[in-house]
C-alpha cells in the first residue's frame, strides 16, 4: 500500500511551495495597514549579473512581488 | 523491522562487556538534549593547557560554553508549559509561562498541556490559541511545526501568523467564493490543487472568524 501523500505532494508541489502559497493567500486577507505591511514582506530583489569571456557584464536588478 | 536488530546485540552486549572491564568504545545509549545535564561544557584538556602557558590570562569561552542547555526533564510534571512562538520575520511568543496551548495540527486540533508526550506536529492553517490563566490570545496560523519536547517546552514555528482581528471578514468571502469557482473551473491536477488549497485556507480563516 502506498503512503497516504497530502494532495499537494500528489500534484507535484513541495512542501515549501504550498506553504508559501498559504500564507501568501493569508497575507492577502488582512486588514489595511497590516496587509500593505505584509505583501511587502514577500518581495524578493535580486541582482542578475551574466558573466562573459571572464568578464563580468552590467547587472540587472529585478524585483519579484507576489504574483497574482 | 529487523534492521534494528544488530543495535541492539551491540547494547546487549555492551552491557555485558563493562562488567569485564572493556575499555574500547562501547555503544552507549545516545542521551536526549532533554536528558543533557545542566553545566554547561568545558574543554579540561584545553584549558589545562591554557592555564600552563597563560596563567594571568582567562581562557576563551568556546561557543558551547555560552550555550544554555535546554533544561532536564523534570521528575514530576510541572506545573506550566513554556512557549517559544516564531516566524520567520519576528518571534511572537518567547518563553512565555503558559498554562495549555491549542495547536491546530493536521489531525485535528491537539491540545498540549505541561507534560504533553515529546510530539512533532505539522500544522495546518487554521487557529492557535494560548491560554494563560483566563486569559486567551488567538492567532490563525498559516501553515508550520510544532515540536513538543518532554521537558515542558514547546516550540511553535509558522511562516504567518496573525491575531484574528487582523482579519478582514470580506476579503474571506470573497477569496472562498474565487477559489470555489477556480475549483470548479480547474482542468490540470496543478491548477485543482492550487484551487483546492485556497478553498482551504479561507475555510479555515471562516470557521476562525466565526468559532
Amino acid at each position: 500500500m502506498s503512503s497516504a501523500v497530502p494532495f499537494w505532494r500528489a500534484a507535484g508541489m513541495t512542501y515549501i511551495g504550498y506553504s508559501n502559497m498559504v500564507a501568501s493567500a493569508v497575507r492577502k486577507c488582512l486588514k489595511e495597514p497590516y496587509r500593505s505591511e505584509a505583501l511587502g514582506r514577500e518581495k524578493v530583489h535580486f541582482t542578475i549579473s551574466k558573466w562573459s569571456d571572464g568578464k563580468p557584464e552590467k547587472p540587472t536588478l529585478r524585483t519579484d512581488s507576489a504574483e497574482e | 523491522m529487523f534492521r534494528h536488530a544488530s543495535r541492539f546485540l551491540i547494547r546487549a552486549a555492551a552491557g555485558d562487556g563493562r562488567s569485564h572491564g572493556r575499555t574500547s568504545a562501547v555503544a552507549v545509549a545516545r542521551a536526549f538534549s532533554s536528558d543533557v545535564p545542566a553545566a554547561p561544557s568545558q574543554d579540561t584538556a584545553f584549558i589545562e593547557a591554557w592555564k600552563k602557558v597563560a596563567p594571568n590570562i582567562e581562557p576563551p569561552k568556546t561557543p558551547l560554553e555560552f550555550m544554555k542547555p535546554r533544561p532536564p526533564t523534570p521528575s514530576a510534571i510541572p506545573s506550566k508549559l513554556t512557549v517559544n512562538f516564531v516566524l520567520p520575520y519576528q518571534s511572537e511568543i518567547s518563553s512565555k509561562e503558559v498554562d495549555m496551548v491549542i495547536i491546530p495540527a493536521t489531525t485535528g486540533q491537539m491540545g498540549v498541556l505541561p507534560g504533553h508526550v515529546a510530539t512533532i506536529a505539522e500544522l495546518k492553517p487554521g487557529l492557535l490559541s494560548v491560554h494563560e490563566g483566563t486569559e486567551v490570545t488567538k492567532y490563525f496560523v498559516s501553515s508550520g511545526f510544532a515540536f513538543i519536547h518532554a521537558n515542558s517546552f514547546a516550540d511553535i514555528v509558522a511562516i504567518e501568523a496573525v491575531p484574528i482581528d487582523r482579519i478582514d471578514p470580506s476579503l474571506v468571502q470573497k477569496g472562498l467564493t474565487d477559489f470555489t469557482q477556480k475549483l470548479s473551473s480547474a482542468t490540470t491536477d496543478l491548477e485543482k490543487a492550487e484551487a483546492q488549497i485556497g478553498v482551504d485556507v479561507h475555510s479555515a480563516l471562516n470557521a476562525a472568524l466565526s468559532g
